[in-house]
């Protein structure tokens, strides 16, 4: 075969095999696809922290010098619609997801190619739509476009953003349904269920989420573009219309949206941890299954985000109840990964690094999301900082923590190359500390009384918000290291090996990058994930090999 | 070249690097015909359930403002024409008739019974919709047409709460008229497919999907018709 008899250089794989235009934009290849999603995504990453750069300049000061209330309102929004729609809900996802899912199960592609395709079209008109918005001056309503101002006052483009959210949406969905199909009907012979590595549990529950979730923040956004289009009033307290009703609906879909953001992150650290502490997961089953009680229950919490709309208390006290309890599979998970470390012979390298800050990143903000989850916290700290810091240490402490674990770990497999190790351990601690400079005070803003989503402050502020004006300035320093050296790898990285972690999963036992068609024969798989054994002089065994 | 196949069951590794393609109509990434059928099923059940998601958010706003205004509600509902939608419900049901047989004629492989019976299933779409036309026609020359700002004329009490009636009537049955248009869409491209071929006993999947999908937009149908046009009760005499 020519594979073996040509330089290794000549080998073809899913990247040289193809340089058109056309081979890109019309592939069915589930990796292709991932790229393009990469660099749409990483693109709509710098656009939202752009307006996030914007919004720290003006609050370095306690008057308004940067920009007035009206552009600053534009610009939250436009940071938040974004970075939620067109970043968070589809980073882990849409790119490692769609790259590695059908690589980790051991299938040609995903179930739905040219869906998926399709997904990325719409993922890409949602975007255009939204930048349209944005390009026309830009909408105020803060990413929840709550009526009557959002479908009576607002003199901004909210139905323009609002097209955009819904057509993303359905990308959102139709990813969603291919990955529940392909992990049900795609796997390799041998994978039964809990031989899965818990990237494709934890992408599961997010496709249950991204399923049932999605089509009910679609409708919500269409009454609300409908009432505004139409001039009708579904929501509309002069009509008898109900604004808590549209609150109900909107965070039916957006409070699960927040695990959407948080699942995907979690099957990443679940991947990395094993590996590079060389030991078995701990408690396999109880991870796997937290994801789904996450998912579930996080269907049932939305209420806490109605504690001071005029729900009952009642309500109130039951939402705040679920809400606790999802605390309780998200420390099984923390736990699980914990003790998976202790005693392993760990190797501190980039990927590892920020699967670290995840843990820790997670835990104040999952632990924060109780103090506000707790009906007279809240009351205190609704709509201040807290609630800001608190959700970006989820957020960005979270899922694009695992996102960058993620890029580091698999991106020999994207790429073939590997990135260069000492520079990318500096962007790590960069980014750590720059991030905790960022929102750790504004924790302390908020529990002080700063409210969020104003342009000007008490001077008493000052101090905190310069630090975290200053903390976002290395925060952003640290995201422009990746782009470079990814970059550079490109060209100048080292060759990478098809193994170069001595991982188990399925998708390190074929070369990097791979062949179009994933595997030259399709794999067996014969044991679980993590066959990680230090005591043994070859101290992994690989997926998908006989064992002997 | 159709025993190469790899199933779960029966592990053979080498099975994989003979010539998959033993069907023209197996796509490059699946193993055999069974296991691209089972995907595009459980793709299909996914996606009404996502379509049940949507409508559902509908129907959450329809029950709180029921409970909420139920006078208003049972009386504006009186300004429906429970014939014309009780003539759209035998349609549809009929509808649904036909495209069961036009699948049970996919799946035997029969092609003349196949085109007629969706050409069938197309005419009474095109029927409901004419209806729903006729209806969405009278309501605005009514005035119980409360969109665009255009005149609502409302003689009872609760105005507001009765134009919100027409609003969630004008929302719902518009969402359901566009899955119907759809529909037929979908299912006009079938019949183009059948008149050249495409299908026969061994490859009917689009049209078992499309079956699915026509049915449930039925469903829908069945629960739109008494909550719009029956809640405050008919009076046959009129």
């Amino acid at each position: 075969m020519a594979a073996i008899t040509a330089p290794v250089s000549a080998r073809k794989h899913y990247l040289n095999i193809d340089y058109s235009w056309r081979s890109w934009l019309l592939t069915v290849d589930h990796k292709r696809i991932a790229i393009l999603y990469l660099l749409s995504i990483t693109l709509f990453f710098f656009v939202g922290g752009f307006f996030a750069t914007l919004l720290r300049l003006e609050l370095v000061t306690p008057q308004g010098d940067v920009v007035q209330a009206e552009t600053y309102n534009k610009l939250f929004t436009m940071h938040g619609v974004t970075m939620i729609f067109f970043f968070l809900i589809p980073s882990i996802p849409a790119v490692l997801g769609n790259f590695l899912l059908p690589l980790m199960i051991g299938a040609r592609d995903l179930a739905f190619p040219r869906l998926n395709l399709l997904s990325w079209y719409l993922f890409m008109l949602g975007a255009l739509s939204a930048v349209a918005a944005m390009a026309a001056g830009g909408v105020d309503t803060g990413w929840t476009f709550y009526p009557p101002y959002s479908t009576r006052s607002s003199n901004s483009q909210v139905v323009l953003t609002g097209l955009g959210a819904f057509i993303a949406g359905f990308s959102s969905i139709l990813t969603g349904l291919n990955f529940i199909v392909t992990i049900h009907t795609m796997r390799a012979p041998g994978l039964t269920w809990f031989r899965l590595p818990l990237f494709v549990w934890a992408h599961y529950a997010t496709s249950l989420i991204m399923l049932l979730g999605t089509p009910v923040i679609a409708i919500t956004i269409a009454l609300a573009g409908i009432e505004r289009l139409l001039r009708i009033g579904i929501f509309d307290p002069a009509l008898g219309g109900d604004p808590v009703l549209f609150q109900h609906l909107f965070w039916f879909y957006s409070h699960p949206a927040v695990y959407i953001m948080i699942l995907p992150g979690m099957g990443v650290i679940s991947e990395i941890i094993p590996c590079f502490a060389r030991r078995r997961i701990f408690g396999y089953r109880f991870i796997a299954f937290s994801s789904f009680a996450i998912a579930i229950i996080g269907f049932l919490a939305w209420g806490h985000h109605l504690f001071v709309s005029g729900q009952s208390v009642y309500a109130s006290m039951t939402f705040s109840a679920i809400t606790y309890l999802v605390a309780i599979p998200s420390a099984i998970k923390t736990f699980n990964w914990t003790a998976t470390l202790y005693k392993g012979s760990i190797a501190y390298r980039t990927p590892l690094w920020y699967a670290l800050w995840f843990i820790g990143l997670f835990v104040i903000g999952g632990l924060t999301g109780l103090f506000v989850a707790a009906l007279p916290v809240d009351v205190h700290v609704h709509d201040t900082y807290f609630v800001v810091a608190h959700f970006h240490y989820i957020m960005v402490g979270g899922q694009v923590m695992a996102y960058l674990a993620a890029l580091h770990f698999w991106w020999p497999k994207f790429s073939g190359r590997m990135y260069p190790e000492g520079l990318a351990k500096f962007a790590a601690f960069t980014i750590f500390i720059g991030f905790n400079l960022t929102f750790f005070p504004q924790f302390i803003l908020g529990y002080l009384g700063m409210p969020r989503r104003y342009y000007t402050y008490a001077p008493e502020f000052q101090v905190l918000n310069v630090l975290s004006t200053a903390g976002a300035s290395i925060l952003a320093f640290g995201f422009i290291l990746p782009m470079v050296y990814f970059v550079w790898s490109l060209r100048y990285g080292r060759k990478a090996d098809p193994n170069p972690w001595e991982a188990t999963g399925l998708e390190w036992q074929t070369s990097s990058p791979p062949t179009t068609h994933n595997f030259e024969q399709t794999p067996v798989v014969t044991h679980g994930p993590y066959a990680y054994s230090p005591q043994e002089p070859h101290d992994y065994l690989p997926q998908g090999v006989a064992r002997v | 070249m159709d025993d190469a196949r790899t199933r779960m069951d029966e592990p053979n590794p080498l099975s994989a690097t003979v010539d998959r393609h033993g069907s023209p109509y197996l796509a490059h990434h699946f193993d055999d015909l069974e296991q691209q059928f089972e995907s595009a099923r459980l793709g299909t059940w996914a996606f009404l359930a996502t379509e049940v998601m949507f409508f559902g958010g509908m129907f959450l706003a329809y029950t709180v403002y029921r409970g909420a205004y139920p006078e208003a509600f049972a009386e504006a509902s009186h300004h429906l024409d429970w014939r014309l939608g009780a003539l759209n419900t035998i349609v549809l049901l009929t509808s649904s008739l036909t495209m069961a047989l036009a699948v049970w004629a996919g799946q035997t492989g029969r092609r003349r019974p196949l085109i007629i019976f969706l050409a069938i299933t197309m005419l009474l779409g095109l029927v409901f919709l004419g209806v729903k036309s006729v209806e969405y026609t009278e309501k605005y020359l009514e005035g119980h047409m409360p969109l665009l700002g255009l005149p609502f004329a409302w003689e009872g009490e609760h105005a507001g709460q009765a134009a919100l009636f027409f609003d969630l009537y004008f929302v719902m049955t518009g969402f359901h008229a566009l899955h119907m248009i759809i529909g037929i869409g979908i299912i006009a491209v079938l019949i183009g497919l059948a008149w050249r071929g495409r299908f026969n006993a061994h490859y009917f999947t689009p049209i078992e999907m499309t079956g699915l999908y026509w049915h449930f937009v039925d469903i829908v149908w069945v629960f739109l018709y008494p909550l719009l046009y029956l809640i405050g009760g008919i009076a046959l005499g009129e």
